[in-house]
């Protein structure tokens, strides 16, 4: 798989950590193997939108990758819990279905962006970068033939 | 059978398949058929109500269904027979969530009901009007079969929601 330029959390230079929400296995260790690639760490996985509100809790993350449909809870509605009880929450829902309704309806319950599946790890990466907007930063920039030095990502 | 019902089936399958198995993939047969389809292993079945109705079944065997899941996570998953469904599950979510959106872009509005396990020998048997295409997709880790029944709703449609997905 494609190595990235390394992304960056700007106020601590951590890795950015994420929770990875789907009932798949195979999607979850899917999307941790491009969030290394990004450089970034896996602080949690859950399987349901009932267990992910429970992890987010628990972990704090950066960035929450969620799918859509999940037994016990849906991803859109566990994303506007998540929301509602913690607004600097960035949510990106990752679903197979990528029509308007759809992408319309997560972000009004506030998720930031929306991703569909296949995810192509280019397209994860430039989402990541811009809902990190200025808290995030490309470390190795001169990797990804940016400038030396180069500082947020919106 | 109306192909520009069934073309986003096939388009998205091929796509999905090839980008998570990261290979080329080549469709071995493909057959119209009326006799009730033989489940081959793991199946899961779709069904589509709306202003389009019809099924989708996705059948792997076990052996294949656990190569699929390990090529599209990139690491080694333990054999189980829940690793076998999830992945039949998935793939049929990914592939149909695909279609369905190519079908809303072009108007049709639906509701696409949770994958269920086909566990019945024979599927439903087709008929003039639900004739099956039947096609099978060869890849390094085995083949897919996918089963397609699909035809415009003769039923007013006007309001029903578009299911949600994976």
């Amino acid at each position: 798989m494609e190595q990235f330029a390394t992304m960056k959390r700007s106020k601590d230079g951590q890795p950015i950590r994420y929770l990875v929400v789907d009932d798949s296995v195979f999607a979850r260790k899917n999307l941790a193997r491009m969030i290394e690639t990004f450089g970034g760490q896996l602080a949690g996985e859950a399987g349901d939108g009932a267990a992910a509100i429970t992890e987010y809790d628990r972990i704090n993350p950066d960035i929450v990758l969620m799918d859509i449909t999940m037994p016990q809870m849906e991803g859109i509605e566990a994303a506007e819990k998540i929301v509602q009880k913690h607004p600097e929450a960035r949510v990106v829902m990752v679903s197979s279905v990528g029509y308007q309704e759809n992408i319309v309806a997560a972000l009004q319950r506030g998720a930031r962006h929306f991703v569909q599946k296949p995810v192509k790890p280019e397209v994860l990466y430039e989402v990541i970068k811009y809902v990190m907007g200025d808290d995030g930063s490309v470390a190795n920039a001169a990797a990804a033939g940016a400038p030396e030095g180069a500082g947020s990502m919106k | 059978m109306k192909m520009e019902l069934i073309q986003p089936f096939i388009n998205a399958a091929d796509a999905v398949l090839a980008q998570g198995l990261q290979t080329r993939l080549s469709i071995g047969s493909l057959s119209m058929e009326e006799e009730a389809y033989r489940r081959k292993g793991m199946a899961a079945l779709v069904r589509l109500t709306g202003d389009i109705e019809g099924r989708v079944i996705f059948d792997l065997d076990k052996e294949t269904a656990v190569r699929v899941a390990r090529r599209f996570a990139g690491a080694e998953l333990p054999e189980s027979d829940d690793l076998v469904r999830e992945t039949v599950f998935e793939l049929a979510n990914q592939v149909i969530g695909n279609a369905i959106t190519s079908l809303n872009d072009q108007g049709f509005h639906f509701r696409v009901h949770p994958p269920v396990l086909h566990a019945s020998e024979h599927g439903p048997k087709g008929s003039e009007d639900t004739e099956q295409l039947v096609m099978c997709f060869e890849t390094e880790s085995g083949n897919v079969f996918m089963n397609i029944v699909m035809r415009y709703s003769h039923v007013q449609s006007q309001g029903m929601a578009v299911g949600g997905h994976s």
